[in-house]
């Protein structure tokens, strides 16, 4: 008999499910929108010409193969703070915040989970956005951590439930942990308006709330990396000493190269050093030191002028891309003769759309057009291309109509 | 890490040229890489451990998760056992770990949420070897379905190993008391220059019948450190258990990491995968190894040479990179003060810092330091 003959299956990957129905399906006209990446007009992967000239880089220097520190590399931890933070931030200038390599967002997120759950005795209480990425809740629970939600989407109108969240969060008990998306929100792609923004901030620090950060998108939601890092700045101007969780998987296309990076705005440079060396202490029993290929082509990118033009030049070209699908599903559903508004598909941001589509009509959309998406609506706008935008419009309308 | 008779870092030939190989193929992207990592990787990994006759395979119950370094592998390992061993969330099942060994392992086990973790006895300092009968005896009387962290070779950090005939002594009592094999496979090839040598203890268990897990790394072997190469291997009794153990496994990756680096994988696999770079890679290895074994033989012989009391067999018996000199803390003190020679308090020395350059200073100091401090 088996050490593991109790061991259950774990359930199905709900994601992994759409794009394995995708493959089987045999209709030339099938769109995958359950992908969460970013793909070209032609449907396909995009690597970036300043990573590809990043890479040439690195290559030629013949660097060997010798162990990060524990923190990862530290050109690259120092740039992922100053993207974050902004040049001119007093934050940053006075170094009182620890930045450290972590495994992409998630790698990130669990890092801080981790380290709130050891050092943050006040509570143990997460509250995460309704709805939140759904890998949120996993990584603080196994991180020893309990989930608490507040208001955030409405379903009626496919947009951000203001008073809601305001009403929520002002009822949150004090020293409790709230996490934030700080732009292009996963999984609705609705983001507070900064006017929004300020009134949360100011909120959250009537509660004395511990804020933590999640930022996948920076640069790939508008377009513009200091608009889409202006709640995380904002926040940190007010006073309010953030925990941060950066991804370069979206922005950089480093998907598989695993780049991230998690920061702590302390009250000083001396706070800082301490919370570094306890970050390291929970890093080496899980994987001692990070992988090196993300980070140093990231870091590259960040610290070469000329690539870091160049780079700021392509992501604004995917997050135009995205925005102009949007902009083209719209005008498209209203040629089909749709009378619904779908302004939302335009009013959010991002890579992802809550359609507000129903569960019946997604299924349709499955079955009648091949067109696959998840149970809650939700399309991944980088799966739409020029090509297929019209068919998508068509389908949606059929369903809808 | 292993250093060239130069003192420098060593990135293998044969990784330089896959890496070309990955450079300039156009087809490759950054994509995500599945949960548990790319396929030809683990597939590759596992066999390189279990070898390509192990009948775990041809049975179709091996698994593999590809993971950040040994050290990954050792993590995810770990959940996992406090989640699905000996029960459910059986935080008490003790977990023992040799005396001395790696400091990290302690660590990977207590963070992971096993709250009783023991030592045995393993490293006899009075011989200068193995304490088999209190290894042994550790196993006789510890609790039944206790965990077990194996060093498959080269022992870190006194580079001593169990005979093939001591690991048979090993499994039978792990047997015997239903204990639970977790190897830790970090210098696969490094050690004898052999893969097939190196990996004898866990093909052992297998061929025993065992379910065990083995953390394996390919930081030393491949020289790729900093890319966190590496897998955990998961053999089991068939295919439907591996299966709900791998099931479970990738939940816990998905929250610790989500989906492994792809740049090292891709090294490994792409080498692993074609005859001719195994061979390349096999010929790397070996380099590396018989430098190792080579400075063993020439210190010990010159210690020998110059009389230095005690006996230096111990040198040329362990293998692997470290080497528990023997050397107590004040000897220590004295090489490092007196000599600038930077060794552990433990008299533990890495073998990949001797160069045929330093050699005579390195004996001489040793001498010195054992004749005039006691």
């Amino acid at each position: 008999s088996s050490w593991w003959s109790h061991v259950e299956m774990g359930p199905p990957d709900p994601i992994l499910g759409v794009t394995e129905a995708y493959k089987r399906d045999t209709n030339s006209k099938k769109m995958n929108l359950g992908v969460g990446a970013y793909r070209d007009d032609n449907g396909k992967p995009y690597v970036l010409n300043c990573v590809r000239k990043a890479e040439a880089m690195i290559a030629s220097k013949k660097m060997d193969k010798e162990y990060l520190p524990i923190g990862g590399l530290a050109d690259f931890t120092r740039a992922s703070a100053e993207l974050a933070l902004g040049e001119n931030s007093e934050a940053f200038k006075s170094g009182r915040y620890v930045t450290v390599q972590g495994i992409s967002g998630t790698g990130s997120l669990r890092i801080g989970a981790n380290f709130l759950q050891r050092f943050f005795k006040a509570s143990r209480d997460v509250y995460l956005p309704k709805p939140s990425w759904g890998n949120h809740t996993p990584i603080f629970r196994d991180a020893g951590m309990q989930l608490q939600a507040y208001r955030y989407y409405d379903p009626k109108t496919c947009s951000l439930d203001f008073s809601g969240a305001m009403d929520d969060i002002s009822k949150i008990p004090e020293k409790s942990i709230i996490l934030l998306h700080a732009c292009a929100h996963n999984p609705t792609g609705v983001d507070p308006r900064q006017e929004q923004w300020k009134e949360l901030a100011a909120t959250v620090k009537k509660r004395n709330l511990l804020v933590y950060f999640d930022m996948a998108y920076q640069g790939f939601a508008s377009g513009d990396i200091n608009r889409d890092a202006w709640a995380v700045r904002h926040f940190i101007e007010q006073g309010i000493n953030i925990v941060l969780s950066q991804s370069f998987a979206k922005n950089m296309g480093l998907y598989g190269e695993r780049a991230g990076a998690f920061t702590v705005i302390c009250s000083d440079a001396d706070e800082a050093k301490r919370v570094e060396s306890q970050l390291k202490i929970l890093i080496r029993p899980m994987y001692s030191n990070p992988p090196v290929n993300g980070a140093r082509i990231a870091s590259m990118i960040l610290n070469t002028p000329d690539l870091r033009k160049e780079w700021l030049t392509e992501v604004k070209g995917m997050a135009d891309r995205i925005i102009s699908m949007r902009t083209q599903l719209v005008s498209n559903l209203k040629k089909e003769g749709s009378s619904h508004n779908w302004q939302h598909i335009t009013d959010q941001i991002g890579m992802f759309c809550f359609t507000g589509l129903k569960p019946e009509q997604v299924e349709r959309l499955i079955k009648e057009f091949s067109v696959y998406m998840t149970k809650d609506g939700r399309i991944s706008v980088a799966g739409v291309t020029s090509g297929n935008v019209g068919y998508l419009a068509h389908a949606i309308h059929q369903v809808t109509k | 890490a292993y250093r060239t008779d130069e003192g420098q870092p060593w990135v293998l030939p044969v990784v330089k040229k896959v890496e070309q190989m990955i450079a300039n193929d156009n087809s490759l992207n950054h994509e995500y890489l599945p949960i548990l990592g790319l396929p030809e990787f683990r597939a590759n990994a596992s066999r390189i451990a279990l070898g390509d006759d192990s009948p775990a395979i041809k049975e179709n119950r091996v698994g593999s998760v590809q993971s950040l370094g040994g050290t990954g592998a050792l993590r995810i390992g770990a959940e996992f056992l406090r989640r699905w061993y000996n029960g459910n969330n059986n935080t008490a099942t003790p977990v023992y770990v040799s005396a001395p060994s790696w400091e990290n392992h302690n660590s990977v086990f207590m963070d992971a949420g096993f709250k009783d973790i023991r030592t045995y006895h393993y490293w006899d300092a009075a011989k200068r070897g193995l304490d088999l009968q209190g290894l042994l005896n550790d196993m006789e009387h510890a609790p039944e379905f206790s965990i077990f962290i194996l060093h498959a070779c080269a022992h870190n950090p006194t580079g001593t190993d169990p005979t093939p005939e001591q690991w048979k002594q090993i499994a039978t009592v792990m047997k015997r008391r239903s204990l639970f094999p977790f190897f830790d496979s970090a210098y696969q090839g490094f050690a004898s220059g052999s893969l097939d040598k190196d990996a004898w203890a866990v093909r052992y268990f297998v061929s025993e019948g065992f379910e065990l897990f083995c953390a394996q790394s390919f930081s030393k072997n491949f020289g790729l450190y900093n890319e966190r190469v590496g897998n955990l291997t998961v053999v089991g009794k068939d295919a439907d258990n591996v299966q709900r153990v791998l099931s479970q496994m990738e939940k816990i990756v998905r929250t610790t990491w989500s989906n492994p680096p792809s740049q090292g994988a891709r090294i490994v696999a792409t080498t692993l995968s074609s005859p001719q770079l195994f061979d390349e890679w096999k010929g790397n290895v070996k380099t590396m190894a018989d430098r190792v074994l080579l400075m063993r033989s020439e210190l010990r012989s010159r210690l020998e040479a110059l009389g230095t009391p005690g006996t230096w067999n111990h040198i040329t018996e362990q293998i692997g990179m470290f080497s528990f000199t023997g050397l107590n803390p004040k000897q220590v003190e004295y090489m490092i003060k007196e000599k600038h020679i930077y060794l552990m308090a433990s008299g533990r020395i890495n073998m990949c810092g001797l160069t045929t350059k330093n050699l005579d200073y390195v004996a001489k100091s040793i001498h010195e330091a054992v004749t005039k401090i006691q």
